[in-house]
């Protein structure tokens, strides 16, 4: 087609995108019925609270010796990086209900960048886990929990970055079987309780074999576990805390390149 | 607006399975037509769109839209057109308003061009009394109109409908229909449309131009009225004395503008007990394809005349865009009234007629 048939219309300059721009509408547009129903937030706490609940006591009646000291200190960092996991693991069902209504497809024909479209729904997921964990927190301190508040601050955002990750890695999931949706679930289960159990989240994993504690040194959960432990307790420049850091980011940049380039293939 | 040059697109299912989609597309739009492509499922419609939309890349072949590849300027493309896909637009938990608010900022409004364009296709389309609802509350009619409104925040030249009104009731599609035409009128330059369909009727009477593809390739292309004239005809159906059949039948196949002449065996001259009633009981009936009907029959009627054959009763059916489809490809576009080819001509032109029947009323339907 020669210049001279297009219409005025499309002859127009694109307008600038910018990549922060695009990951914000995406965020704010992901965001948007969390803050309008926060309530929806508390379905993800009725897990956490039955683990401290019910599993908590069982804790500290058996283990409680051989966790040296407090037991809350240990646990509740443990069950915030369970409900990450949980929390996050899941989400790529959310697209899922996109992918099958014509919104993803609606998302893909616009402008909008696609590497956007899953930053920006990956970074969506820190809303829940700080609100989430910040809950936890606080609803244990009547029951003698008593982190460093600085630790606190730190590991729940070491988490929101580990979340990132996750969600990624969930997302890139729910596009990768797309055409067997079933699928998703069957993986994100295969996945989840290795994970957490070799995380060391719900007991010492010192006490576990030798091949035990050599699977879990490749699960970066471990290391965010260990982190969160050590900066309740106030150790904040313990080397835990520095691996757990170094966990989170490579989790996020890891979760954020596959589905960043899930994301871009999505189309097919 | 649109120019694709053999555009083709292949799915490997497997090792052994290629499923060849679209075959070798060329195609012209000019900025301002109202394209309807029409054709039975599978036969390559959607697959042609998503190429058209950026969605997937073509395998072969070239296609310009809006003035720039779809290969090489998707994002150009992007944003010069409009999409109303198969699937709904609006997420389910997202509010009426915030899914166009975001829809305006995608192309690049600010916040507040995005809120006064949201409120003004609110009001268009009439979804005021749902703006502030969240999407999964609404009717399949409101959702419908939400995905149309979000297709047109940033006032494309080009908007693509995939299948539009499918699962609309009859009033709901009227609805849908009257909303894009306005909206296409009220741009400054008359929006160019392009939209698949298998509803005959949709492409009758809304599309300026039909396409007819089957098998992925392009099988016939023009103006509804044009393609039903040149690929079908009209039907007249004369009712005559099964003695008069023969004569009758050489009278049509002379008249100017007869295509084919069926006769076919009344009740009563194939043998005794007649169950046929009314004045035409035992009368044979002599269908002719004509390039014009009304025009046609007066002639006939008079040559009839003079020949001492007296007709008991006409009846003039325009052909349907079924009725081409069936010339075209010897089957019927109705999914349920495929015609098995063996069967012959006069069973092929009684569900010609069936379907044709049944077309008219959804059309009287959703023009009501």
């Amino acid at each position: 087609m020669s210049a001279a048939t297009l219409t005025p219309g499309t002859a127009r300059p694109l307008p600038r995108r910018s990549f922060l721009r695009d990951t914000r509408i995406v965020l704010v547009r992901e965001l948007q019925p969390v803050v309008r129903d926060p309530f929806s937030l508390v379905f993800g706490l009725v897990q956490p609270l039955v683990f401290l609940g019910l599993f908590g006591p069982l804790l500290a009646g058996s283990a409680g010796d051989a966790l040296g000291g407090d037991v809350w200190l240990w646990f509740v960092p443990a069950v915030l990086a369970m409900t990450t996991l949980f929390g996050t693991s899941v989400t790529g069902s959310n697209l899922q209900l996109d992918l099958s209504s014509g919104v993803h497809e609606r998302m893909l024909v616009t402008p909008l960048s696609r590497p956007a479209q899953l930053v920006g729904r990956a970074l969506k997921e820190m809303v829940p886990i700080v609100v989430q964990s910040a809950i936890v927190v606080l609803v244990m301190l009547p029951f003698g929990l008593r982190p460093d508040p600085i630790g606190t601050v730190l590991t729940l955002l070491q988490l929101a970055v580990l979340g990132i990750g996750v969600g990624s890695l969930s997302y890139a999931l729910a596009l990768a079987v797309r055409k067997q949706e079933w699928m998703f679930w069957v993986v994100q289960q295969t996945f989840l309780f290795p994970v957490m159990m070799l995380s060391g989240m719900l007991l010492p994993l010192e006490n576990g074999p030798a091949w035990m504690q050599a699977a879990s040194s490749v699960n970066p959960l471990r290391y965010v576990v260990d982190s969160g432990r050590a900066a309740f307790a106030g150790d904040l420049l313990s080397s835990a805390v520095a691996w757990g850091w170094v966990a989170a980011v490579a989790t996020a940049a890891l979760g954020l390149v596959v589905g960043v380039r899930a994301m871009v293939r999505s189309a097919d | 607006m649109i120019r694709t040059r053999a555009l083709t697109k292949d799915f490997v299912v497997s090792r052994t399975r290629t499923v060849h989609a679209v075959r070798g597309i060329s195609l012209d739009v000019e900025p301002g037509e109202l394209v309807a492509v029409l054709g039975p499922n599978g036969a390559g419609k959607t697959t042609t769109l998503r190429m058209l939309t950026t969605l997937i890349p073509p395998t072969s072949g070239t296609a310009e839209v809006a003035g720039y590849d779809v290969v090489t300027h998707p994002d150009r493309v992007r944003a010069a057109i409009g999409y109303v896909g198969q699937g709904g637009a609006g997420g389910a938990s997202q509010l009426v308003r915030d899914e166009l608010v975001t829809q305006g900022e995608i192309y690049g409004l600010d916040r507040r061009t995005a809120r006064s364009r949201a409120a003004e296709l609110i009001e268009a389309l009439d979804l005021t009394e749902q703006a502030d609802r969240k999407v999964e509350s609404l009717s399949g009619g409101q959702k419908r109109r939400l995905d149309v409104a979000v297709g047109l925040v940033h006032e494309p030249s080009l908007l693509f409908l995939d299948e539009p009104s499918t699962g609309l009731d009859p009033h709901n599609r009227a609805n849908l229909w009257e909303h894009i035409l306005r909206m296409r009128t009220a741009a400054a330059e008359p929006m160019t449309i392009v939209l698949t369909t298998h509803y005959l009727d949709e492409a009758d009477t809304f599309a300026e131009r039909v396409i007819v593809v089957d098998h992925g390739q392009v099988i016939a292309d023009d103006t509804a009225d044009a393609l039903k004239a040149e690929l079908a005809g009209d039907l007249v159906t004369l009712r005559v004395a099964p003695e008069h059949a023969a004569t009758l039948a050489g009278i049509a196949e002379r008249a100017s503008g007869t295509r084919s002449v069926h006769v076919l065996p009344g009740a009563g001259s194939a043998g005794a007990g007649s169950t046929d009633v009314g004045s035409a009981g035992g009368a044979s009936t002599v269908e002719i394809r004509t390039a014009d009907g009304p025009g046609a029959t007066p002639g006939l009627l008079r040559a009839a005349d003079d020949a001492g054959v007296a007709v008991s009763r006409v009846d003039v059916t325009r052909p349907t865009l079924d009725d081409v489809f069936l010339g075209l490809t010897g089957r019927s576009l109705r999914e349920t009234a495929v015609v098995d080819a063996t069967e012959g001509g006069s069973a092929k032109d009684s569900s010609a007629k069936d379907s044709s029947t049944h077309d008219s009323s959804i059309t009287k339907e959703v023009l009501a």
